[in-house]
């Protein structure tokens, strides 16, 4: 756990002082609409179909128990009593009153929460691995360097208003679970060969409209001199963006258009000029961004205490333990992956109840730390092995131990036409009915390890390029039409999905995807060749044939 | 168009020539960048103070030469979701080392002032004259500042070198 200072409190409540001020400039008519829309994006309120909506900022996906009780807070006092976990480690309240915002912003502040940057054309919050600092194998923990960055891009004088959003994720493991090539820079966590610590740089990935994977821009680029080099990529970026075209603005453009040769060559020219300034970083400063981190003493555990033996016997604890148990670094204690996609539910929402005795079962079981990751579930990170049986009782009396986790009912979704004034299509009812439609648990442990991503329009919120399935709704003709791919990835071998052919309808999604399935499963070799791999090996047709055959 | 200068409301005494306006004989002028460029030694010949007025989508190291006799930039935010003024600004203090009168125009309004002072700026054409008015309690909404830039403000990774070296971390 990242500890604020009295320097970063005193930031945040700066912030909310701004825009309370804003908000009452806005109300009083001081302000125009075009003029507040920026401000309020800035501070991650966006006006959606029906309210406005709220995005708080969840960094590194990191969260202590009493951060989760104000989210609970905010969701029963100023919202409906939830809110929604989305791919970018923040949390959505949809239906915040304007007035209210202010207080509900002090009221996080005052546990070390913020909103800042979590919308606008500036640098939004920083990503990392769910299981950062807990996983075996890891490099280092990478919080320490989000947690740098976080605090080099808040409220950036020179990159608060950058050609379009701009979007940073980290990683120190080889199995890469924060998406690191989808986004505008993507920072592998490295040793070089004098065992410095030093990061592998890629720019220019995202997703929207125009997909991209991340290209490598630098192979090393030594720890001390990472606030550079960032700053000269943004550099860059503010200065030779395109702002003519609000669909072209993006880095991945830019890198595209230049050519990776000629963009890197531009910002190695850049760095040259401003690495050896006071944005170098020595160790002592790591050492004090280390130093407010906070870790567990881990007790001495047995590899195998009895309680989890003895519940190896019940067989639903077996299935919900064989996918959502990961191992730790820690020997005894496991990380623990909360799957927020229940049977028919929207993916990703939890309940102000779910999220407060959440908070309780972390403070029990998980040195009072939950964690988030991009797949829209929540994590437990240090559970010793021994409460394993008892925690699952727990969650599954709140609804929250549906074992699916990695499996096909593991949806991710973006909010779609139920709450976005961008969308052309529906997306949460999707995943709801394909969540009925696998429900079987044998069922969907038998097919393994399948991603189905749902986006509600081009702007891919619902990462669909990068799923094993991935559905986009479009609008034609005044229907909602969909548009499937297969064979996308978002892991260290990432890829975009290709099309397997016309949009299907609304009532006929939910075919395709058990259409798709059932090839899968006549087709693979074994039952350990994922889908992933099936399709690998033999591309899209026969899968492709399978739909469409009969339609 | 209220200017502020040094966190007053001041009165203007540049006038603003267009590509085409005839050069008055004396007086302080700020000069479109085509025109500036096409007879810099003339209008550093006459009396008065001359400034450039530099868009936002040409490379500002061109100005290099005249930084130590012009007496003021004056850099365009087109609207103030453009940003790359900011970029302009900082590489004018902190590459450049330009000391002069760097002035931030165009779409000017409240909300930017703490990003514009921190990049260098230090005259702002404001939009609105409320914004002008409320200048100098905008200018000190904020204490707490991550990034190093030229302004000279001292960062929070600096402060808390200084808290634990004062505390005597280590001993």
């Amino acid at each position: 756990m990242y500890a604020y200072d009295e320097i970063d409190r005193t930031l945040v409540n700066e912030r909310v002082s701004e825009f309370r001020d804003q908000v009452q400039r806005r109300l009083s008519g001081e302000l125009t609409e075009d003029e507040f829309k920026m401000l309020r994006l800035q501070n991650g309120v966006y006006l959606q179909l029906h309210a406005y909506m709220f995005r708080v900022a969840i960094p590194y996906g990191t969260l202590a128990s009493n951060q989760l009780r104000a989210l609970a807070h905010i969701a029963r006092k100023y919202d409906r009593g939830y809110g929604h976990f989305t791919t970018r480690q923040n949390i959505q309240f949809n239906w915040i009153k304007l007035s209210d915002l202010p207080d509900a912003l002090a009221d996080l502040a005052e546990v070390g929460i913020h909103a800042m940057q979590t919308s606008g054309n500036n640098m939004r919050n920083v990503t990392s691995d769910q299981w950062a600092g807990v996983a075996p194998g890891e490099i280092e923990d990478p919080r320490i360097w989000s947690e740098l960055i976080r605090q080099h891009t808040t409220l950036h004088p020179e990159f608060s208003f950058l050609p379009r959003k701009f979007k940073i994720a980290i990683t120190a493991s080889e199995h890469d679970r924060a998406a690191i090539k989808v986004h505008d820079i993507g920072l592998k966590l490295i040793k070089n060969e004098k065992g410095e610590t030093g990061f592998e740089v890629l720019v220019g990935g995202g997703l929207g409209r125009t997909p991209f994977i991340g290209k490598t821009i630098k192979h090393f680029v030594h720890g001390r001199d990472i606030l550079s080099y960032i700053e000269a990529i943004l550099r860059v970026y503010n200065q030779y963006g395109r702002r003519d075209n609000i669909y072209k603005a993006r880095i991945k453009i830019l890198v595209h258009e230049l050519g990776i040769e000629k963009f890197s060559r531009e910002v190695e020219e850049e760095w040259q000029q401003i690495r050896n300034s006071s944005l170098q970083i020595d160790d002592e400063v790591i050492e004090d961004i280390r130093s407010r981190f906070t870790y567990p003493s881990y007790e001495k555990l047995p590899h195998m205490p009895d309680e989890l033996r003895q519940a190896a016997a019940d067989p639903d604890f077996e299935a919900w333990r064989k996918n959502s148990v990961a191992p730790h670094k820690v020997q005894g204690y496991s990380i623990v992956t909360i799957s927020l996609k229940p049977t028919g539910g929207p993916p990703g929402d939890a309940t102000a109840e779910q999220m407060d005795v959440l908070a309780d079962l972390a403070d029990k079981y998980s040195f009072g730390e939950i964690r988030v990751g991009h797949e829209q579930n929540l994590a437990l990170p240090h559970v010793a092995k021994r409460d394993l049986p008892a925690l699952w009782k727990a969650l599954d009396k709140l609804g929250l131990a549906t074992p699916n986790v990695n499996l096909i009912t593991d949806i991710i979704a973006c909010p779609g036409l139920d709450y976005c004034s961008l969308a052309n299509a529906r997306s949460i009812p999707i995943a709801q009915e394909l969540t009925r439609r696998f429900a079987n648990h044998e069922l969907a442990n038998l097919i393994g390890r399948l991603h189905i991503n749902i986006s509600g329009c081009i702007n891919a919120c619902g990462h669909h390029h990068v799923g094993h399935i991935g559905i986009l709704g479009v609008e034609k003709n005044g229907e909602e039409v969909y548009q499937i791919t297969i064979g996308g990835r978002a892991d260290e071998n990432a890829a975009l999905g290709t099309l397997i052919g016309p949009g299907v309808k609304f009532d006929e999604v939910a075919d395709v995807v058990e259409d798709i399935v059932e090839a899968y499963l006549a087709l693979r070799e074994r039952p350990e060749e994922l889908f992933m791999d099936t399709v690998k090996r033999l591309g899209v047709e026969p899968f492709k044939e399978r739909v469409y055959a009969t339609r | 168009m209220p200017l502020v200068n040094g966190g007053k409301i001041v009165d203007d005494s540049f006038v603003k020539l267009a590509v085409d306006t005839p050069l008055p004989e004396g007086g302080d002028i700020l000069v479109p960048a085509e025109r500036f460029l096409g007879d810099a030694e003339g209008f550093l010949e006459r009396a008065g103070k001359v400034g450039v007025i530099w868009p936002n989508n040409r490379d500002i190291a061109e100005l290099v030469p005249y930084l130590g006799k012009i007496a003021a930039v004056a850099l365009v935010f087109p609207t103030f979701r453009d940003g790359r003024a900011y970029s302009q600004a900082r590489l004018l203090r902190e590459r450049y080392d330009y000391r002069g009168e760097l002035r931030a125009t165009g779409q000017v309004l409240r909300d930017q002032f703490v990003f514009m002072l921190r990049a260098g700026f230090d005259a702002f054409e404001v939009k609105k004259q409320a914004d002008a008015e409320a200048f100098m309690q905008t200018a000190k909404r904020y204490s707490v500042f991550y990034q190093p830039t030229g302004d000279g403000r001292i960062t929070a990774l600096h402060r808390r070198m200084q808290l634990r070296h004062s505390e005597g971390v280590g001993t």
